[in-house]
């Protein structure tokens, strides 16, 4: 039977400290995303939504449970396997960009193929040409630092999408933009990466950005208490 | 990725700068201050290089270095000439006397006597006349330490008279030999001149300089001398050592210039480290985004290697370029004759700066090493 689920989560437990210090912060989450769905996981502030992404990505072990990935069961996975595997199959957006601070806007978007090992010309043209289906065809050779925000997070965007990744994960990508910003970023989003062999996990506080979403996990207290289905 | 490893190095001009700077520092100050070192080392024994013609040399069997010299007798040469594989024996005074110009400038110097009949020990490197002009009456040759002196801002030229002990002597050679360690002129005559020049004592005799037969290694005459004569006898190259090593081990010198050089090393590691680990913790949240994304520890460590080692590189040929610079621009100053950037000091001192390199990396790797990737979606 053909696997519907990009993501799947089985009861994931995840403790952080040792001995009498020790947090429980994921008390057995049961998740799931679809393939071709942009998933949102809400929930108020130190619920549990950075850590189950971050388990998610393969950023994190878990404590206990059972968590598969594109199929692949990350939680017997080594760390190795687990870097080649985000190398190969995760595009990322971070709330705060992250982008390299000396390269330019292509060069930025092409690092995870430089990770991959193409060469260097290859990857920033393919860069370029992404860059430019999302709007950016006359700032590719910006540095982060002369470029708005709106800019920033669409040539993170080009980053999370330019090695053809099956899954993306995305933590708060409009917090830092203004409403009009935070819709266009999220249409470029819908548009680039939701596709049927594709899913979207976007943790988000901002309820501006909730109609875009395929489905919305509410999480509170380290789990997920029910799940909303949208159309959009 | 090495791409993304230089573009992230040369971003922050000012710490790839700093960084450049304190590598090009280090390397000056340790390269400089080493070959100034093995220059002075290499000046305690100068009159032993500047004699080639002899292989060995014989002297009283507590001498320490060459410039403490304990008189042998005549008789002690004759046993030395008549040791199995001495080819030739001849004696040398080396002493000091005042030298005296007709003006009443005066100055001590070395006095190097050496064998009326054959001149062995004379210098080889004459800047004008011959060193067979030695044979004539009363005749010396000064090294251009000594014209520069007693005749400064003349052109070089032969015929003057210096006063040495009562005795009036005349130039007629002005030769170029090795910076002795004081930087005292040096005066060559004939023994039996020098004998003269100065004060008396019972014996003279300050070193018996010995030729092997062919076919017998310095070495082996040595050792025959001084079983059959009970003096010391070294070969050029151990007495050279030897005298390298009574300053070594006598004098402040290599402390002075060991504490320099361990400052330098510190100094380099130091500031490089820090700049370099200040450099990777504000480039954190970037390694930790290249993590993320699936950039393998070895991948970065090999980064941060690769920049340490471009800035290392590039701090290294700036450093050593400037000693070597110094150098060239000192070479023809006489007082400071015989100071040179050796190969062997650039070798070593890139090998310090390897060092330096990978200790000031070791901690910024450490700290990325431990880095968990999650780190990026914290805000």
């Amino acid at each position: 039977m053909e696997n519907t689920q990009a993501v799947l989560c089985a009861n994931v437990l995840k403790e952080f400290g040792q001995g009498e210090n020790k947090t429980p912060v994921l008390r057995g989450v049961d998740y799931g995303v679809p393939f071709g769905e942009m998933n949102l996981l809400v929930g108020p502030s130190g619920c549990g939504k950075t850590t189950l992404l971050s388990v998610i990505a393969g950023l994190l072990d878990t404590s206990g449970g059972k968590i598969e990935v594109l199929g692949r069961d990350l939680s017997q996975s080594g760390e190795g396997e687990r870097v080649k595997f985000r190398r190969k199959n995760l595009g990322f957006v971070f709330q705060q960009y992250n982008l390299l601070p000396s390269l330019t806007a292509a060069e930025n978007a092409a690092v995870p193929l430089l990770a991959a090992g193409m060469k260097r010309k290859e990857a920033v043209d393919r860069a370029k040409s992404l860059l430019s289906t999302l709007g950016l065809e006359k700032r590719l050779n910006a540095r982060p630092n002369e470029l708005s925000g709106g800019q920033q997070q669409r040539v993170a965007l080009a980053r999370a999408l330019v090695h053809d990744p099956r899954l993306i994960v995305c933590d708060e990508p409009t917090s830092a933009l203004d409403e009009k910003t935070g819709h266009a970023v999220m249409e470029l989003l819908m548009k680039a990466a939701v596709r049927p062999d594709r899913a979207i996990v976007v943790v988000t506080h901002d309820s501006r950005v909730f109609d875009f979403a395929d489905r919305i996990s509410h999480m509170n207290d380290g789990v997920i208490t029910h799940v909303e289905v949208k159309r959009r | 990725m090495n791409f993304v490893a230089f573009q992230m190095l040369t971003g922050d001009k000012a710490k790839y700068f700093g960084l450049i700077f304190a590598i090009a520092f280090s390397t000056f100050l340790m390269s400089h201050q080493v070959s100034i070192f093995t220059g002075l080392m290499n000046r305690t024994q100068s009159q032993i290089l500047d004699i080639k013609d002899a292989d060995v040399w014989v002297m009283d069997r507590y001498t320490q270095y060459l410039d403490e010299v304990k008189s042998l007798t005549d008789q002690d040469l004759y046993r030395v000439r008549g040791v199995n594989g001495v080819q030739w024996a001849v004696p040398l005074f080396k002493g000091s006397t005042r030298a005296k110009a007709r003006d009443g400038v005066f100055r001590a110097v070395i006095l190097l006597g050496v064998d009326d009949a054959s001149l062995t020990g004379v210098p080889r490197k004459m800047l004008l006349g011959t060193y067979n002009s030695l044979r004539e009456p009363d005749a010396v040759i000064i090294d251009q330490v000594a014209f520069e002196f007693y005749f400064p801002n003349q052109a070089m030229r032969l015929g003057d008279t210096l006063e040495m002990n009562d005795h009036r002597v005349r130039v007629v050679g002005i030769c170029d030999s090795a910076a002795p360690f004081q930087n005292f002129p040096v005066v060559y005559t004939r023994y039996s001149n020098a004998l003269g020049y100065v004060g008396r004592e019972r014996n003279l005799l300050s070193y018996v300089l010995v030729k092997p037969l062919p076919g017998v290694t310095g070495e082996e005459v040595a050792t025959r001398i001084k079983a059959a004569t009970g003096l010391e006898a070294l070969t050029y190259e151990q007495f050279g050592w030897r005298t390298i090593w009574y300053y070594i081990g006598h004098t402040g010198i290599p402390i002075n210039f060991g504490i320099t050089v361990f400052i330098a090393l510190i100094v380099g590691t130091v500031v490089a480290g820090q700049t370099f680990y200040i450099f990777t913790i504000e480039n954190l949240k970037q390694f930790g985004a290249l993590k993320a994304i699936g950039v393998t520890n070895w991948r970065i460590t090999g980064m941060i290697l690769l920049q340490a080692f471009v800035v290392g590189a590039i701090g290294y040929s700036i450093g050593i370029a400037m000693t070597a610079a110094f150098f060239e621009t000192t070479k023809n100053v006489l007082d400071l004759r015989g100071f040179v950037l050796l190969g062997e000091i650039a070798g070593g001192t890139a090998v310090a700066v390897f060092l330096i390199v990978i200790l000031a990396s070791l901690l910024s790797i450490r700290r990325v090493l431990v880095l968990e990737p999650a780190v990026v979606f914290r805000g």
